[in-house]
């Protein structure tokens, strides 16, 4: 990546949960950071995740759960995302995310997992210190 | 010493989340030079500031409703049950995600969602189910159900006269407020205008054949939790109710024959004499508007009656037990301001589905109100106190203020459609949520005041990819022993009903007696209407 290239990040709705305002928090934080961010509005379906991440050429796939559905979700997206060959970039997802199911996010390839406690400043320097 | 000598410099700056500078001390000078008491008036006398009813809590305390559903509606009612046997006084039913987007449970959109979020509901089968032995005269029951309101409320309404209660006669409220659904919560279906005229129409048709149903309540609620400050919760949602209610009189139905079944659903969290305030404020302002602006006569037109509570804005994830105090001060702003209605958010609520244990927590919550603290003892306990009233003037011009704007920039149902209203109520949500990260909002155990024990054990509430495999099962059942000709000659009836501009609510009510399922029916009016596209930007 060259210095000039910002980081580029789609962030999603998937499934059918309308609360947004924690995502557009956290995209609007995302944007302050400096990174260029895609914010895609609700009740995207894994294969229009798929999509809108390849059309922006995006770095970073992150997703916003807040009704529970997050491990079906994530399950489905996974192979969607690698026959995209975006197996190599960073996913992440936040939301209202039981501590009990951290460890099948990120064995889901979720590097990052916050919850809905977490600070804006936390997200924005987990992104930078993944993607130097 | 007179006001003028008051130290009001030397003090530390306060402002409310409204933008109102908040004064060390207030004395009656401070009524007089916010607007004076005029507006004040007596509780159930024009314009309600102290109340909608006389004698309000003396003669019938608040009803007590929390919002329950999940899974099938047979573990719905058993949740039901429960919470009747424990004194609750109305029910407030959750419905999925797949439900209250207008999907059927076996549409591939509802998959890992039937069930999770809210009771699942396909067809009047599950109504049925849900509402079994609940005796609905005496629990009044309240859908929250938006995008697919008309169809629910159908349901209901065919639910009850199937079960031989006379519909004339029959209680109860849907949330069924487009317009606040597409600035959060997002449960919409179709477009900003035949979402608006599906409003109309459950308003219209219940104002002639279930006139003491409530067929919309307008909610600030979402709205503030969308970001919104108090002032503009109300301001926005006393717009929104003027949409509806212009929709209506636009066919030409008095207003005095449908506002009194108009409701509200607001938030409760933070500063306590700022939420009374608001709620006070609300309850004239919106008289004033049903006077002034539309010529109601009636007193129940203009009366803001209303479901207080929720709050689960001021709830946090960090030392969660905080949240019991917290419900518990947000009970008593909700019987201090005149709620008809009360609901809590529990304390489990930022980790999971409520238990039982903790839902019968917030219900014990107000009924502690009720009997020991002495909120039902006498109205409007606030009123006169100096600084609740200037607070009251200043709130309500705030209000006043906000929906000038609004107006002036072409009406909220434009502000909504464009995402305006959206935006900037996301921008301020980014903003509060810096202030709480660096420190200049407070929270207790968030950012002052934290600890590193260990939350409290949660007992999490279960998914269960059986009961989603069931109530499939159960709409295969139900659609195996419908009248198929019935079910399509229903089907035909709404869509030519929704090209024709008739009201719908006779051609879905009689889809609904045939058992055709929520999602066919979207579908039908999705063919013909059209899907909502949000206006996607920050």
């Amino acid at each position: 990546m060259t210095a000039a290239r910002r980081i580029r990040v789609v962030l999603a709705k998937p499934g059918l949960d309308g609360h947004d305002q924690g995502a557009k928090v956290v995209a609007r934080a995302l944007m302050d950071a400096g990174f260029e961010v895609t914010y895609t509005g609700l009740r995207q379906t894994p294969e229009a995740i798929v999509r809108i991440a390849l059309d922006t050429d995006a770095d970073v796939i992150a997703l916003s759960s807040m009704a529970g559905s997050h491990l079906p979700i994530c399950r489905k997206l996974k192979p969607l995302l690698e026959q995209a060959g975006l197996g190599g970039k960073l996913w992440i997802i936040g939301g209202n995310l039981p501590a009990q199911d951290h460890d099948a996010l990120r064995a889901l390839g979720f590097k990052g997992v916050f919850q809905s406690s977490s600070r804006l400043d936390d997200i924005v320097a987990f992104i930078r210190t993944q993607l130097p | 010493m007179k006001p003028g000598d008051l130290p009001t410099m030397e003090a530390r700056p306060v402002t409310n989340e409204s933008g109102i500078e908040i004064k060390p001390l207030y004395t009656a000078a401070d009524v007089m030079a916010s607007g004076g008491d005029g507006l004040l008036g007596l509780p159930g006398q024009y314009p309600f500031t102290r109340g909608i009813h006389p004698l309000m809590y003396r003669k019938q305390p608040w009803t007590m409703r929390q919002y329950t559903g999940f899974g099938n509606p047979a573990d719905t009612n058993k949740r039901f049950h429960y919470l009747i046997a424990n004194g609750q006084t109305g029910l407030n039913v959750a419905f999925d995600l797949p439900t209250q987007c207008g999907m059927d449970s076996d549409d591939p959109q509802a998959e890992g969602e039937v069930g999770r979020v809210g009771m699942a509901v396909d067809t009047l089968r599950d109504f049925e189910i849900a509402f079994d032995g609940v005796d609905l005269e005496r629990i009044t029951v309240s859908l929250t159900i938006n995008g697919a309101a008309a169809i629910l409320i159908a349901m209901y309404l065919a639910m009850a006269e199937k079960r031989g209660y006379d519909i004339t006669k029959l209680r109860g409220t849907a949330q069924n407020d487009i317009l606040k659904e597409f600035i959060g919560r997002g449960t919409w279906v179709y477009p900003a205008a035949p979402s608006i005229r599906l409003v109309g129409d459950t308003i219209e048709y219940c104002a002639k054949h279930a006139p003491k149903y409530s067929p919309v309540s307008v909610c600030g609620y979402h709205i503030r939790e969308s970001g919104a400050d108090p002032a503009q919760e109300v301001a926005y949602a006393l717009c929104i109710a003027r949409a509806y209610a212009d929709e209506v009189i636009r066919r030409g139905l008095p207003v005095d024959e449908f506002a009194g079944r108009l409701s509200f659903n607001f938030n409760c969290f933070g500063s306590l004499f700022e939420q009374v305030a608001k709620f006070r404020a609300g309850r004239s302002l919106w008289a004033q508007i049903m006077q002034e602006q539309y010529g109601a006569t009636r007193p129940g037109s203009m009366w803001m009656r209303m479901l207080a509570g929720g709050g689960g804005g001021g709830l946090t994830f960090e030392q969660p037990e905080l949240n019991i105090v917290r419900g518990a001060y947000y009970a008593l702003i909700c019987a201090l301001s005149g709620a008809q209605t009360m609901a809590l958010c529990c304390y489990d609520e930022a980790y999971t589905i409520p238990s039982e244990y903790a839902q019968r927590i917030s219900l014990r919550t107000m009924q502690l109100l009720i009997e020991e603290m002495g909120l039902t003892d006498t109205v409007d306990p606030l009123g006169g106190s100096y600084y609740i009233e200037t607070l009251t003037n200043q709130m309500r011009e705030r209000m006043q203020a906000i929906m000038a704007e609004v107006d002036a920039q072409g009406g909220i149902v434009k502000l909504v459609t464009e995402g305006a209203i959206q935006a900037k109520v996301s921008a301020q949500a980014y903003r509060h949520q810096r202030e709480i990260e660096n420190g200049t909002f407070r929270k207790v155990g968030v950012n002052c005041y934290r600890t590193d024990e260990k939350a409290p054990e949660m007992e999490f509430h279960p998914y269960s990819e059986q009961d989603a495999r069931a109530q499939i099962q159960s709409l295969d059942r139900v659609r195996a022993e419908r009248d198929a000709a019935r079910v399509q000659a229903a089907l035909e009836r709404v869509q030519a009903d929704a090209r024709s501009g008739a009201n719908l609510m006779p051609a879905i009510i009689e889809a609904i007696k045939a058992y055709a399922s929520v999602g066919e029916i979207t579908g039908v009016l999705v063919g013909v209407f059209g899907r909502f596209r949000e206006p996607v930007g920050l």
